[in-house]
């Protein structure tokens, strides 16, 4: 967690009551919890009435897609076809339980959906899309969709677009008024704050079913008692990385454009997945076909290079990511696939690193890869 | 050395782990997902194996403190254990899925791809002797030895293992697995098939094979004594379970002596007619001696031992039976031990090719 917002925590942690009560505790909690959602509302182009706390970001993205769909009361939903699980999972979940129509929209080899096929769609069934939600920028592979224009296009036909931008807030410039969406998910750990804060900026006209019962916290739409010291941590990281953000993606761009050039040098057959230019600033994302990604991971954890192959199910077994698949790839090269992530404390020390350790671990893993029988 | 250590969640592969930490080597341990359930937790995605098992195993490495992960070998365990199963049993033998997890995964995959990787050796809690002399010998706790499942290793392979609980009881390893503070010290021993869940192996089987009824014969009248739904469901030697119509003119029980899938025939005969006086095997695994050698002979999991004159030739061997055995079924494994008082040690294997039809 970023300092500033430990201390924030930990300060608040200390003194504060229960927000709902109406005592001067209270009150004083309350206080708290509402300058948070003026502070985090200024800085993300929202107003503080649509700023929804919730647990995280997989709660925002539940409420999101299960919450407009239920009080729109349409058939359909629109989802791409590379959503983080917490999008792609509800979806599937309506799908399967409550009779939605789900529309996958395609990517490209990129990962970048297409206006036009959204379009054809929303011309097509307009008036019985419940909502769409199409992220702002992929956690796999950092990908950058288009938003302000499919936004735009939902708009046009009122229908209600929600984007997961998890990953982009702090990264990237995120405003939510400019961006035309209808709701917008944030998360408080991935900015430098605590992990369970979050929240859904939802438009103030934008109908939601809850899907947290109880005492009628947050424009009803999200019961729970009110996490002050959570939310007011939350509130300093959001500021923080959204001040640092131009700077921070500035200079992180220049770090991954260099880790990238490097590994495409110095890693025969390695391949660049996602857009090479509209990307997350601190995304890098390969595959190392003959390689598989579990044993690529394990081989430069032990030189403490740390990375990820994706997504693993309960029991830890790396399976092939569903963003891959989407944008083209087929199973094995799914499989021989790592993300890189830099941070803000990442540093040119740290590429040196991974360049010293990579290309040795990934000649290893591809002669490990070789005595299995093809899948 | 690099040790990569199986851990399959319960407490013995977790002290093995332990004690090969303990020993100096760089531990890491391995899980492997190799079931195919369909119950997971994710709709759409491959079925995730026991989720307990792997967090077992994922805490134990904690205490351990190790590296852990997952190795993904439900595709190579279904092809080279699950389907052999089957295919065994549809081909009238009894398979030990167990041995066959040992030769063609954790000794064979798994150490194959621990090797390329840069591991020197793969140890495992299995309850077997392997010493400096290079000997595979039965552990200590002959109640729970499992050197019968091991001995279809070669010498490369056993080159490449580790078995470091071979000098202890498994009540030794759990008392030491509590001292060191594992969750899994009192977690049961697991006694069924990993892959069939619920202990069905006859269900299991139908589901797969489906129903094919068939005669029940008598050995030596020729007679149809029942009718069976599928000859896959017995075992040589089995006696209950074969419902017969018609009783044995001797009015004694009736034991099952051969399947015959060509005819989907079970016969059956007295338990006189079970005793085999000569056993033999192919794909044998033989570790130097020469033959024919005076020894013991064990012919199925945790079954006696009975002296024996055992000639190896090639890949063949032949057990001469000094005292006949029943029960001898194609499909398992035959094991030849020279006992030994340091421990007996296991001279080969072979697979059983000959039930007592052909006797």
């Amino acid at each position: 967690m970023l300092a500033e917002a430990l201390d924030a925590y930990v300060d608040t942690a200390r003194k504060v009551g229960n927000p709902s009560s109406l005592h001067a505790a209270g009150r004083d909690a309350r206080r708290l919890v509402e300058e948070s959602r003026e502070r985090i509302a200024a800085v993300l182009g929202a107003r503080p009435s649509e700023v929804i706390f919730t647990s995280g970001g997989t709660e925002s993205d539940n409420l999101a897609v299960k919450g407009i769909f239920w009080a729109r009361e349409r058939p359909r939903l629109i989802a791409s076809a590379v959503e983080h699980h917490a999008v792609m999972d509800s979806v599937a979940w309506l799908a399967a339980h409550q009779r939605a129509t789900v529309h996958w929209l395609g990517v490209d080899h990129r990962g970048r959906v297409d206006p036009d096929a959204l379009a054809e769609i929303v011309d097509e069934h307009g008036d019985e899309i419940a909502m769409i939600s199409v992220q702002w920028a992929n956690n796999e592979v950092g990908t950058l969709q288009p938003v302000p224009e499919l936004s735009a296009l939902a708009a046009r036909a009122g229908i209600p677009l929600h984007t997961d931008a998890v990953q982009a807030a702090g990264a990237v410039p995120v405003d939510f008024a400019a961006s035309g969406a209808a709701a917008l998910t944030i998360s408080g750990h991935k900015l430098g704050g605590p992990v369970g804060v979050g929240a859904l900026l939802l438009g103030r006209d934008v109908p939601c079913t809850p899907v947290l019962h109880g005492g009628g916290q947050e424009r009803d739409v999200r019961s729970g008692t009110l996490d002050a010291p959570g939310m007011v941590a939350f509130a300093v990281a959001v500021e923080v990385a959204v001040k640092n953000q131009q700077e921070s993606a500035t200079r992180l761009a220049v770090l991954r454009d260099d880790l990238i050039a490097r590994v495409l040098d110095a890693v025969p057959g390695a391949v660049l997945n996602g857009d090479p230019a509209d990307r997350l600033p601190g995304n890098a994302h390969f595959s190392f076909p003959g390689c598989e990604g579990d044993a690529l991971l394990m081989l430069l954890d032990a030189q403490d290079v740390a990375c990820s192959t994706g997504s693993a199910c309960s029991a830890g077994v790396a399976e092939p990511s569903h963003v891959l698949l989407a944008m083209g790839a087929d199973d094995d090269n799914a499989r021989s696939s790592l993300r890189f992530t830099l941070g803000h404390d990442s540093t040119d020390t740290d590429v040196e690193a991974l360049l010293a350790a990579l290309p040795g671990a990934v000649e290893r893993a591809r002669r490990a890869a070789a005595w299995k029988t093809p899948r | 050395m690099r040790i990569l250590a199986a851990m399959s969640g319960g407490v013995d592969s977790a002290v093995a782990a332990a004690r090969a930490a303990q020993d100096g080597h760089d531990v890491t341990g391995v899980h492997l997902a190799l079931a195919r359930n369909p119950q997971t937790y994710r709709s759409g995605a491959r079925g995730c194996c026991t989720l307990e098992d792997a967090r077992d195993a994922r805490r134990a490495a904690d205490v351990i403190g190790i590296p852990f992960y997952v190795w993904d070998m439900a595709e190579e365990f279904h092809a080279s254990v699950v389907d052999d199963f089957v295919a065994e049993y549809a081909a009238g033998r009894t398979p030990n899925p167990c041995l066959r997890c040992n030769e063609k995964i954790k000794f064979a995959a798994v150490l194959d791809r621990a090797v390329a990787l840069g591991f020197d050796a793969v140890v495992t809690g299995h309850h077997a002797r392997l010493g400096a002399d290079g000997l595979l010998r039965r552990s200590v706790d002959a109640a729970k030895d499992q050197s019968y499942v091991l001995a279809v290793l070669t010498r490369e392979q056993l080159d490449r293992s580790m078995f470091p609980l071979g000098d202890s009881t498994k009540a030794q390893v759990r008392a030491e697995a509590a001292a060191r503070g594992l969750a899994v010290a009192e977690k049961p021993d697991s006694h069924d098939i990993c892959f069939i869940a619920d202990g069905d192996t006859r269900g299991f089987l139908a589901a797969r094979l489906g129903e094919a009824p068939g005669d029940i014969v008598d050995a030596h009248t020729g007679d149809t004594l029942g009718t069976h739904r599928g000859a896959y469901a017995y075992t040589v030697g089995q006696r209950k379970g074969l419902d017969l119509r018609t009783p044995a003119e001797d009015g004694r029980p009736r034991y099952v002596l051969s399947i015959t899938p060509k005819t989907n025939t079970v016969t059956v005969g007295s338990r006189e007619d079970l005793a085999v006086h000569r056993v033999t095997g192919e794909r044998a695994v033989w570790h130097g001696e020469r033959t024919p050698v005076e020894c013991e002979v064990q012919l199925r999991a945790h079954g006696e031992v009975v002296p024996a004159v055992v000639t190896v030739d090639g890949a063949g061997l032949t057990a001469e039976l000094r005292v006949p055995a029943r029960g001898v079924a194609a499909g398992q494994a035959v094991v030849a031990y020279r006992s030994d008082a340091a421990g007996d040690v296991v001279l080969g294997s072979a697979t059983i090719t000959t039930d007592r039809a052909d006797d």
